[in-house]
């Protein structure tokens, strides 16, 4: 473990008042930023400098700060979630930087994610789809079949669940050259694909979630590879080649 | 639902990029398999080939396709690239896709466009001359009769062969006093001349055609370059082309590392095997 | 006022179930008449929600994130208990139940509980039936694991996503109703204020987070589902927007504040850095299934780690003092949380702590035994009976990077060490809080017309939480108990018809909440939210944190009133209210933290005794195990708001009845 030191960058931050001014890269200097601090402790102190200055703090989405909710994001220096890999914005660590470094800090860019102010970005564009068909028909009820009723094989749980890991955090849309969000429907609609449970309502769930995608405004696939790279959470291509799939399937249904 | 779905659909967009795309891959490897007689085969047997290609009914049908796919998979790939390109209206300040992504992945729509310009020159260069010029030369061989050379056309059957000089051609003018018994019509047929009977067909010269292109002591080596060049831009083309292919129809399960690896060796050998030829016509013939 | 908990008669496994069968209806045709609000979208508030919306109710939910799914539920690691029994260990209703009872010191609510227990099948029905990926084994069975404070292997998990895997399964049965138009989604926005006509919670005053814009809502009733306080620390596990608002400005309406000294300190979070320090990241208590806990058995070891002269894989064993093994030798290192929390402060305030911060908190929890282990069970599986070490080794760190792996990565990024080479740092942080609003058996707080759901209400753990238990909770209020009670409130309201928010009592909350924002931005002070919070959490995490005694709680009392003066005086807040504007949300929430504070430090000093995870340093045996005194103190404590002065606040005592479990000193030896 190299032992935390103290650094000083600089900092290039896209600034916005609302979603309909015009925003533009400012520049920012930052001492004394400890290598043990994470990324979002080191905007928290440049907005501590900056209220002590009596000026406007930077706004960013953030809440749990372990990797988790996916609320954080942030293109840092040209990636999505920074240049550590495998991580949330929340989870890099500010030793990946070295003193004097210039951090480039911008907002998740696609017409489906309109900036709502800084670095705040609106996201229910995935909420949509969502609510289109990412579910299964189930009422609550305190007498649905016994959980142990339906064996599923351990291989198809497993890529279940590791489909059902994404956080919904938009990097996937945000490092995209075409700002496509297959990545992020195409895990929805793998996680109830490979279950027996989701399986009854499989037509009319990659239907209408392909359907309400393309309504936001996302751009499409073209298999650069670039989302599954920056994935926080490593969804696999796969997924959006099982949603390439079931679409066909239920095309020709 | 299902009808417009298959058509307007960003997902369906990507199958017919895809099926397409993989039709031109074998359009490709059939292409090449006829090019390579250009230095494996003699004149004879490429313009048979060229014949072949040219008259087969059912190659004709493959030929449509062929078209069809070209123009489909360029418009298609066009309206994607719009559609891309409206969903990130503000650019990065600062973008480092390096990372993540190849660049051939990145640019498939740029190198695409290179190749659509490559194949309408390349159709101009040969197969509009080849359908369509009505000075298509027709192959002729030089034979030795009795130590006295004569330059003969060959006929389509085995066996057969026309001397040129008793061939009435119609760019030379005709000579009353002696007839010639033969004369050309449609471009490619032979006639006897008094009788107006067809007694045979000719082959056109497309072997000619394409040395004398890439042999051309002015433009010759150009020509060859920017060939070899065209032949780069479908290697990057494809080495990202192909296997995403078989990702837009949703195969990507255990075969993936050897379709990958497959597409790889395609992508590297087809294109150079292509751009050996035209080096092999310039430079040794 | 006297504090009715409404539990049924009858026998203690017959209440629900004839509870359930007399609670009155609201038929079909009458639900979509009535609203309900429902404040939250966490595992309580999205389930709730989406139930509530299924049967027909309009229902608007609230949350002040981007997304319902961001809810901090998302990021509970380990897994939900239910009394399943699937692995044939012994497992029953009453297990559950009883577990949870002694987990919670005794301190929580006989009927409540049972309650819990028995609807916890159901929630593992549920959520697999939507499609929750619950790790399975070969046979495609699901698979079970232990936890803190329990001999039976009754939790059901998804890797280390437990909670991400169950929120986002009551996401998808919320976004199915909003989908259907039957749930209206309110994404950020923040609750700010209830409102109440002619006694019943009628609304609330919503913020939109964007435009700033301030909006009454009205229903026929409003479900709190806001999570707990930890944040009234600073640091904490909790999501930094994790906040009290919801809860206290109920409190501050009417509704008693239940036990606010309960506060779960989990014993394994990655230990502080550094003053900039935002919060603490947990590693899931399953670890303690396969890690030893120890420190130094000598202090001059101790001290020279803490130097960085040695290593702690330089230290022999039996120079290591693994001190729950050493004094809980039937649980070892699976004592419940509250024990394993305490030991470890024991040990560290002993001079043994062997983190280099301000404070040397800090612990090793080694995973080298388990490597051993592990890795010979594996070699023999594999046929090889006479492994090299090296093949052990290998394959053990293997093992737990299957079983472990993304939370020792976790924590290799944080931390920037090899958990796989040498031992994590672990040292306890608050995680969770147990007291909260005071609600009845049908959940509804003093506050008629007011449900409380989840961890925001007080009910269901007493004084400390067992592992997989808050899952559980929050599940089991949203899903299988509100909708029932809820219907039974809203029976005698199919005549009410639509509610106005046009009513004075409206217009009078909107006041009182523009008036609070006004205040505040129009306050011109010196001092960021932050610096106050950072005070704040300092007092809380000294004198109101895991080891308390009257001398400081009453140090803290005087402390944060002044802390609360000087914030109102001296706190600057940048920006208008009609805009997007983090650091107004930060000090509206901070605001309530300081009263809370107060409170918190006053209930832990009337409290007398030592309980689960209130530990006053006055009570305690020979051993320093807790000492209850249940002759006095077997009651909720839920207070009752008195005005501006917090200190004016007055105690209501429920008793606690214990007609089934016969209460004993707990004992984990």
């Amino acid at each position: 473990m190299s032992a935390a030191k103290n650094i000083n960058i600089n900092l290039k931050i896209w600034r916005q008042k609302n979603v309909k001014s015009k925003g533009s890269m400012e520049s920012y200097k930052l001492d004394n930023v400890s290598t043990a601090s994470s990324f979002l402790e080191m905007l928290d102190q440049l907005n501590e400098q900056l209220i002590n200055e009596r000026k406007e703090p930077v706004a960013f989405d953030h809440d749990c700060r372990e990797g988790i909710c996916g609320m954080c994001s942030l293109y840092i220096n040209g990636r999505a979630h920074g240049p550590d890999t495998g991580i949330t914005t929340c989870q890099l660590h500010m030793r990946m930087f070295n003193d004097g470094d210039t951090i480039y800090i911008e907002p998740w860019r696609s017409k489906a994610f309109p900036v709502i102010k800084d670095l705040v970005v609106d996201r229910t564009a995935f909420d949509r789809i969502q609510q289109a068909g990412g579910f299964v028909s189930v009422n609550t009820s305190g007498n649905t079949i016994d959980a142990n009723a339906i064996p599923v094989p351990k291989h198809d749980a497993d890529r279940s669940f590791e489909a059902a890991a994404c956080i919904g955090c938009g990097a996937c849309v945000a490092t995209c050259k075409n700002g496509s969000a297959m990545l992020f429907v195409g895990a929805k609609v793998s996680q109830y694909a490979l279950l027996p449970q989701g399986k009854v309502e499989a037509t009319q769930r990659v239907m209408n979630m392909v359907r309400q995608m393309d309504e936001e405004g996302f751009g499409n696939c073209t298999n650069t590879g670039a989302c599954e790279i920056e994935c926080p959470k490593g969804i696999s291509l796969e997924n959006i080649a099982r949603m390439n799939r079931e679409y066909l399937k239920a095309s020709l249904k | 639902m299902a009808k417009s779905a298959l058509l307007k659909s960003s997902i369906a967009k990507k199958y017919w990029m895809a099926l397409t795309g993989l039709f031109l891959c074998l359009f490709l490897a059939g292409h090449l398999a006829g090019n390579l007689q250009l230095i494996f085969g003699d004149a004879l047997q490429f313009n048979q080939y060229a014949l072949f290609m040219t008259s087969n009914p059912a190659v004709k049908l493959l030929s449509y396709v062929t078209y069809f796919s070209i123009l489909f998979h360029a418009i298609d790939g066009i309206m994607l690239t719009i559609q891309n390109k409206k969903a990130r209206p503000v650019a990065y300040a600062m973008n480092n896709p390096s990372n993540n992504s190849t660049l051939a992945s990145r640019n498939m729509a740029v190198l695409g466009t290179l190749i659509l310009v490559f194949i309408v020159t390349h159709m101009v260069n040969f197969w509009a001359v080849m359908h369509f010029d009505k000075n298509m030369p027709l192959m002729k061989q030089t034979v030795e009769a009795q130590g006295m050379k004569q330059e003969v056309y060959l006929g389509r059957e085995v066996g057969q062969f026309y001397p040129a000089d008793q061939i009435q051609l119609a760019t030379e003018p005709a000579n009353p006093m002696m007839p010639k018994p033969m004369v050309i019509k449609n471009g490619t047929d032979i006639y006897n001349a008094q009788a107006n009977v067809k007694i045979g067909e000719l082959f056109k010269d497309l072997h000619k055609i394409t040395f004398a292109f890439f042999q051309n002591p002015k433009t010759g080596l150009l020509a060859t370059i920017l060939y070899v060049l065209a032949m780069g831009v479908l290697a990057f083309h494809l080495l990202h082309g192909f296997q995403s292919a078989f990702q837009s129809l949703g195969v990507n399960n255990k075969f993936t590392p050897a379709i990958k690896t497959f597409g790889k060796l395609f992508a590297i050998i087809v294109p150079l095997l292509f751009a050996i030829i035209p080096v092999y016509i310039h430079f040794v013939k | 006022m006297k504090l009715d908990s409404k539990i049924p008669e009858g026998a203690l496994a017959q209440k629900w179930t004839n509870h359930k069968n007399h609670l009155k209806l609201v038929a079909p045709n009458n639900r979509p008449k009535i609203d309900i609000i429902v404040v939250g979208t966490g595992l309580a508030g999205a389930s709730a929600a989406a139930a509530l919306g299924e049967m027909g109710y309009n229902v608007k939910a609230f949350c002040f994130q981007d997304s319902p799914r961001r809810a901090h539920s998302i990021a509970a690691q380990g897994g939900v208990n239910a009394a399943k029994n699937y692995q044939n260990d012994g497992d029953s209703v009453y297990r559950l139940f009883y577990d949870t009872i002694k987990g919670g010191d005794y301190r929580a609510r006989e009927a409540n509980v049972h309650r819990l227990a028995e609807v916890s099948g159901n929630i593992i029905d549920q959520c697999v039936a939507q499609g929750v990926p619950f790790a399975r084994e070969y046979g495609g069975m699901l698979d079970n694991r232990s936890f803190g404070g329990t001999q039976v292997q009754r939790t059901f998990y998804a890797a280390g996503q437990t909670g991400q895997q169950l929120l986002l399964g009551a996401y998808s049965a919320l976004s199915r109703q909003i989908g259907l138009g039957r749930v209206q989604m309110y994404n950020r926005h923040e609750m700010l204020d209830i409102v109440k006509v002619d006694g019943k919670a009628r609304g609330i005053i919503a913020r939109d987070l964007i435009s700033g814009e301030i909006q009454r809502h009205s229903a026929h009733a409003v479900v709190i589902a806001t999570g707990g306080y930890g944040n009234v620390y600073f640091l904490s596990t909790n999501a930094m927007g994790s906040n009290v608002t919801a809860g206290w400005k109920i409190h501050k309406q009417g509704a008693l504040f239940a036990n606010p000294c309960y506060v779960q300190i989990h014993p394994t979070c990655i230990p502080v850095h550094g003053t900039n320090q935002s919060k603490l990241t947990l590693m899931s208590e399953s670890l303690r299934n396969s890690g030893r806990i120890w420190v130094p058995k000598k202090k001059e070891d101790a001290e020279a780690i803490r130097a960085g002269k040695l290593k702690p894989t330089q230290i022999a064993e039996e120079d290591r003092d693994y001190y729950l093994e050493r004094r809980y030798p039937a649980f070892g290192n699976l004592v419940p949380r509250d024990v394993a929390s305490r030991a470890a402060k024991e040990r560290c305030d002993a001079g043994y702590g062997i983190e280099a911060n301000d404070t040397n908190e800090g612990v090793y929890l080694d995973f080298s035994t388990e490597i051993q282990n592990k890795g010979k069970q594996a070699a023999y599986a594999k046929g090889n009976h006479n492994p090299s070490a090296e093949e052990i080794t290998a394959l053990g760190k293997q093992w737990l990077e299957e079983k472990y792996g993304n939370l020792f990565t976790m924590y290799q990024k944080i931390t920037d060490e090899n958990p796989y080479e040498t031992p994590m740092k672990i040292y306890p942080a608050v995680h969770y809080t147990m007291g909260g609003v005071w609600v009845d058996y049908n959940l509804q707080s003093t506050i008629p017309g007011c449900f409380v759901a989840g961890e925001a209400n007080f009910s269901d753990h007493g004084a400390n939480r067992l592992g997989a238990s808050a899952l559980m909770q929050g599940l089991a209020d949203g899903y299988f108990v509100l909708p029932y009670t809820i219907s039974n409130y809203l029976a005698d309201e199919i005549r009410t018809g639509k509610i106005s928010t046009d009513s004075p009592e409206f217009l009078e909350a909107e006041a009182r909440v523009k008036d609070s924002i006004n205040k505040f931005l129009n306050n011109n002070g010196t001092k960021s939210v932050d610096y106050f919070h950072k005070k704040l959490g300092l007092i809380m995490w000294n004198k109101v944190g895991m080891g308390r005694n009257e001398a400081q709680l009453k140090e803290a009392i005087t402390e944060i009133a002044q802390l609360k003066e000087d914030f109102y005086k001296d706190v600057y807040v940048p920006g208008s209210a009609d805009e997007f504007n983090t650091e107004l949300e930060k000090v509206l929430r901070v605001a309530d933290f300081i009263e809370l504070g107060q409170l918190m430090a006053m209930d832990a000093l009337q409290r007398k005794e030592s309980c689960g995870g209130h530990f006053r340093e006055e009570y305690q045996d020979a051993e320093g195990e807790t000492l209850r005194d249940d002759e006095n103190f077997k009651f909720v404590g839920a207070w009752e708001y008195k005005g501006d002065d917090i200190s004016k606040e007055e105690l209501h005592k429920e008793e606690l009845k214990y007609e089934e479990i016969k209460i004993a000193a707990r004992n984990y030896k």
